[in-house]
């Protein structure tokens, strides 16, 4: 496992995911990327799945990944990765691998859409085969390249292009899924949520150090704000990320073995959720007096989630 | 390395016993799958196969066939041999990545059980999922008993692997009717089958990580054309590679394949055209009414993707009058085969008289009798010199006669 030493030390290693790409100015899913494949000096196999990442990154005929990469589809990054670690397997025991450095580790970035949903089945089934990989999802809480739709990740109240908000409506109804638990029930060794930026930069590239170096499948689901979909202005994506956790709408925690959970950030003082909400456009209708009720909604199940998190880790289970 | 099989000269296997053999003997780096009748046994047999010790790559059983020709994918990215095998549904499943792995010019070989499609389900024999990959970019081998299942397997991984070429193929044979049915295949011993299909070295594999590579870019209106055409024009020159594979397989194993198949076509005034198990009943069907009088013969062709035109337009040149026969449901328009030779005649000059046959839907029974009637009225086209007969008919279907103009 790579040893995440200082801010100055990580910043200066060699980048494998380069820039010029197209991703929105501001945009976390570049962050959080770069992060993720700085964090080993191991070399890596990449698949990604149909998204804004993958759109933005690799156009012929340039491309942002100075790693192996493979792009097939919306729904099948995990099952692509699983393909090409079992190739990975079966060449090492036939002693036909492409050079003597044994040390290859497997990758799949997929957005929310592609993990919550369409690619669900693939990432259950290669993960409940043991596939020796980390899939990390950018959880962006929404379709972000088809224009902004609704995902099962998208919380309530949210605006989306296919949950409007209007005369009649408060946008999203449903709460979020939680995947992140439920792919912890998978008894993946190493779940765990993040958040790209400063202040937890040193959690995320831990996180991602810890998980590629784990043997099996591995998750991190890691919460993505979108400038273009969330409409908050591009220098501002750290902060509503730090937002999101100091008000625990989106706990730092980790779960190993399928159980043990530790919260990894604990806010000094929990912020109520309005100063999450009031920091983005897709939530700027819920601060009408009719739709006061939304927030008290929202501000319910958080303190439920954070409630229930910490009984868990206090219970060690 | 996996232990040898003892093999006798002959064996008595049956299409998905021979498919399952030559994935094994191919020694498949990845294998990944998921079971659908009637291709079922081949998965079945491959997992003894590796029980036993007789394969030692990978066998991943995913958790649906979308994501078996994914895993194919990334894993003939990462740079190895990979086989998958599948029928109807769970082909249909597949369309989506076939077009991903001939785009990415990944040589996997898929062994094919041609099945109905649904619905109304059913899973018996006909080539309606064979038309599913039609345009998908793959090379489609057809197979009409065991023993070819056998053979155009073998052939396969050296026609796709082959630097000239760089394509998937799939190998198909009729659900049951061969994929079930017991013959006499005379195998290779595994060291000659072995040798034939050769080691293959992947060209820009992602596990060669001191050089990475990049797969499934996206190119939009400035690329994509280009590398289309490209793609289709690797598909159009794999025909020499095909023959000369082909001649190399009948070198070790003495049994002869062409792009193209004829069964007493040489002097024929009537020939009927068709794919799959059907032709071995067509042959019958000629050799009696050759007894009959009737100057008839047959035509397969071998290959179906690429279609090849030239020598079917070729062999078809002074037919006065041909049948196409098709087992799979047009809907809408004649059939995919009819529509084939139409396009090859046409485009030769041929001025045959063409009809299209229905035949064997959902595994329907299509008999010597059946073909015979095929034939006859077949040769009424040619006798009268224009077509008397209709257009589109339907063999052995149930009710009043069918038939359109
Ligand atoms: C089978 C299939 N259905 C639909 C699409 C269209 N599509 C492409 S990207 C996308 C949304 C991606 O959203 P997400 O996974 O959340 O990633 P993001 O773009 O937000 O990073 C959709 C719906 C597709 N490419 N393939
Ligand atoms: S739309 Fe959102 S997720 Fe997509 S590139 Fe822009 S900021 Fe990033």
């Amino acid at each position: 496992m790579k040893k995440i030493g200082s801010l100055k030390e990580f910043a200066c290693t060699p980048d494998r995911f380069q820039g010029g790409h197209r991703l929105c100015p501001g945009c976390a899913h570049s962050m959080i990327v770069r992060e993720v494949v700085n964090a080993t000096d191991d070399d890596l196999v990449i698949s990604t799945a149909t998204g804004c990442l993958e759109v933005c990154s690799a156009i012929y005929p340039y491309t942002s990944w100075d790693v192996s990469w493979i792009h097939i589809g919306f729904e099948n990054a995990a099952a692509a990765i699983a393909g090409a670690e079992a190739m990975h397997k079966a060449l090492a025991r036939k002693d036909r691998l492409y050079n003597d450095d044994r040390r290859v580790k497997f990758v799949a970035f997929g957005g929310d859409g592609g993990t919550y949903d369409i690619g669900f089945q693939s990432l259950s089934g290669a993960v409940e085969r043991g596939h020796d990989f980390l899939y990390v999802c950018l959880d962006n809480e929404n379709y972000a390249n088809t224009g902004g739709q609704r995902s099962s990740a998208t919380p309530i109240g949210a605006h989306t292009s296919t949950t409007p908000r209007g005369r009649v409506s408060y946008g999203e109804k449903q709460r979020k899924k939680d995947l992140t638990m439920i792919m912890a029930a998978h008894g993946c060794p190493y779940v765990a949520t993040a958040i790209p930026g400063s202040k937890h930069w040193k959690d995320l590239a831990t996180k991602a150090a810890k998980a590629i170096s784990t043997v099996g499948p591995t998750f991190i689901n890691a919460l993505s704000p979108c400038t273009t979909e969330w409409k908050f202005k591009p220098e501002d994506t750290v902060e509503i990320a730090d937002l999101a956790v100091e008000t625990c709408a989106f706990p730092l925690y980790e779960i190993e073995d399928g159980h043990k959970l530790t919260i990894n950030y604990r806010p000094k003082q929990k912020l109520p959720i309005e100063e999450y909400l009031g920091a983005q456009g897709r939530f700027s209708h819920l601060f009408k007096p009719e739709n006061k009720w939304i927030i008290e909604e929202w501000q319910k199940q958080v303190d439920e989630y954070w409630d229930y998190l910490q009984r868990r880790e206090e219970a060690g289970v | 390395m996996a232990e040898r099989y003892e093999l006798k000269n002959k064996e008595v296997w049956d299409g998905n016993m021979a498919a399952a053999h030559a994935l094994r003997q191919a020694q498949v780096d990845v294998v990944a799958a998921y079971p659908i009748t009637p291709s079922t046994p081949i998965v079945q047999n491959y997992a003894q196969f590796l029980a036993d010790g007789y394969v030692d790559g990978e066998f991943v059983m995913v958790e649906s066939e979308h994501s078996a020709m994914s895993a194919c994918v990334g894993a003939a990215a990462a740079g190895g041999r990979v086989a998958t095998a599948t029928s109807s549904q769970g082909y249909a499943l597949m369309v989506e990545v076939l077009y991903q792995a001939s785009g990415m010019r990944l040589p996997i070989v898929m062994t094919v059980v041609n099945r109905a499609l649904a619905s109304p389900l059913n899973i018996h024999g006909d080539h309606s999922d064979l038309y599913l990959g039609r345009d998908a970019g793959w090379i489609h081998l057809i197979a009409n008993n065991p023993q070819e299942a056998y053979d155009l397997t073998l052939c396969a991984f050296r026609i796709g692997e082959d630097d000239r070429v760089r394509l998937p193929v799939t190998t198909n044979q009729d659900g049951f009717l061969v994929s079930h049915t017991a013959q006499v295949v005379e195998p290779l011993q595994d060291e000659d089958a072995y040798k034939f299909v050769g080691e293959y070295k992947a060209k820009n594999p992602m596990l060669d990580t001191k050089n990475p590579v990049t797969y499934g870019a996206q190119t939009e209106e400035e690329w994509h054309f280009e590398h289309k055409a490209n793609q289709h024009k690797a598909l159009m020159d794999s025909f020499p590679v095909i023959e000369e594979v082909f001649k190399e397989f009948e070198k070790v194993s003495g049994r002869k394949y062409n792009l193209v198949e004829t069964y007493k076509l040489d002097d024929a005034d009537v020939a009927l055209v068709l794919m799959g198990s059907a032709y071995e009943t067509a042959m019958l069907a000629v050799d009696k009414a050759r007894e009959e009088g009737i100057k008839v013969g047959l035509l397969m062709p071998r290959v179906f993707r690429p279609f090849p035109y030239n020598e079917v337009a070729e062999k078809l040149k002074g037919v006065k009058a041909v049948a196409a026969l098709d087992r799979s449901a047009p809907m809408g328009t004649t059939g995919a085969l009819y529509n084939e030779v139409a396009g090859a005649l046409a485009a030769k000059g041929e001025s045959a008289i063409l009809t299209n046959y229905i035949y064997g839907l959902g595994g329907r029974d299509t008999t010597v009798e059946h073909i015979l009637e095929v034939i006859k009225e077949t040769n009424e086209n040619a006798k009268a010199g224009k077509r008397v007969t209709p257009l589109q008919g339907f063999i052995n279907l149930r009710g009043p006669k069918l038939s359109f103009n």
